[in-house]
């Protein structure tokens, strides 16, 4: 594999109405080269209506070592949570 | 192993081009350059495999006698392949594989183009499905022409090598014998004499951007559809056919 191959990650959106999910990764030179194998490697058996490729390196990513700061103060707040909310049965995808 | 019925004939010819290219391409499985183009290069190849299917599978109905589309494909000998022979040419390196790719893709899609006119139904309908999917190859292997073009001097020399190597191939997708021209004047094969000059045109622009000499236009060879194959395809056939040919009838 040549030294110009980037990591690339994969979002998928399986189809209308859904949002795009993380799938996995791949190389590929560019954003265009990746979008062409996205679609050979991950929408083969017809997974897919819409594909997203982002540059891995352009992902900032959390670190274990934040959720002291980030999460743990949420824990007491369970009034942040719409538990009280009855979803009608036509909404499948919340 | 021929039939009367010339629609069966034209359609056994493009059967014997898809699978023929088809499975130069699923050579490739598994010896790709990295696993992403491993798998795009084998998807293609399945393209081509699903092609030769239909393709076959309408002749035997037409051909009106107990043969199925693995008869065609299994159990017939070089002389009546009557693909082209630019498709049975050896896989080559990636550069040559993808420059082989790259000038039948855009034949194949105007012709296909053209098929979905065809007045006849089934035709047409294939055409449908094929010219969609060689829309995508050419979109690869378009890129592939100016990726290995403008690469290194080494991804260049080999390209252009390819080039040089299969132009003299090219001509022979633009002939048509008796059986196409009479066909074509039916309005059930395509007129592909008027392909070439549109061919010619998209073919020299992405060469030029792929910094590529056109190659002199001294030497052309033929005779694919007339069942005068290069020795390639026998080899190609051994290997295709061996399991039918060692165990008649096998099926799984």
């Amino acid at each position: 594999m040549s030294e110009h191959m980037q990591l690339f990650e994969v979002f998928i959106r399986s189809r209308r109405g859904l949002d795009h999910k993380h799938v996995g990764s791949l190389h590929a030179e560019a954003h265009a080269q990746a979008l062409e194998y996205a679609r050979d490697v991950y929408t083969r058996r017809s997974e897919g209506v819409s594909i997203w490729v982002v540059k891995s390196a352009d992902i900032v990513a959390s670190q274990e070592a934040d959720c002291e700061s980030f999460y743990d103060p949420l824990d007491d707040k369970p009034y942040r949570h719409a538990t009280h909310y009855q979803l009608p049965e036509e909404v499948d995808s919340m | 192993m021929s039939t009367d019925n010339p629609v069966s004939q034209y359609a056994v010819r493009l059967a014997d081009d898809a699978l023929i290219l088809g499975h130069r391409l699923s050579e490739w499985c598994s010896r790709g350059p990295f696993l992403e183009e491993d798998l795009a290069l084998s998807n293609v190849a399945l393209d081509y495999i699903g092609r030769a299917r239909m393709f076959y599978g309408y002749a035997a109905e037409l051909s009106g006698d107990d043969r199925s589309e693995d008869d065609f494909a299994f159990l017939r000998d070089c002389r009546d392949f009557g693909n082209l022979l630019i498709h049975e040419l050896p896989r080559g390196d990636f550069a040559f594989t993808m420059a082989r790719q790259y000038l039948v893709d855009v034949h194949s899609v105007a012709f296909m183009t053209d098929l979905q006119s065809s007045t006849d139904a089934t035709l047409a309908a294939i055409a449908g499905k094929a010219v969609k999917e060689s829309n995508y190859h050419l979109r690869r292997s378009r890129d592939w022409m100016l990726r290995l073009g403008g690469g290194t001097e080494e991804s260049h020399r080999r390209l252009q090598h390819a080039v040089d190597e299969l132009w003299g191939f090219t001509p022979e997708m633009f002939e048509m014998d008796e059986l196409e021209k009479s066909l074509a004047g039916q309005g059930v094969a395509v007129d592909v004499s008027r392909l070439q000059p549109a061919w010619d045109t998209e073919v020299r622009a992405t060469l030029a951007a792929a910094n590529m000499s056109i190659p002199e236009e001294d030497w052309q060879v033929s005779g694919g559809r007339q069942g005068k194959h290069t020795e390639w395809l026998g080899h190609l056939l051994s290997d295709l056919q061996f399991m039918q040919r060692a165990y008649p009838g096998l099926e799984w």
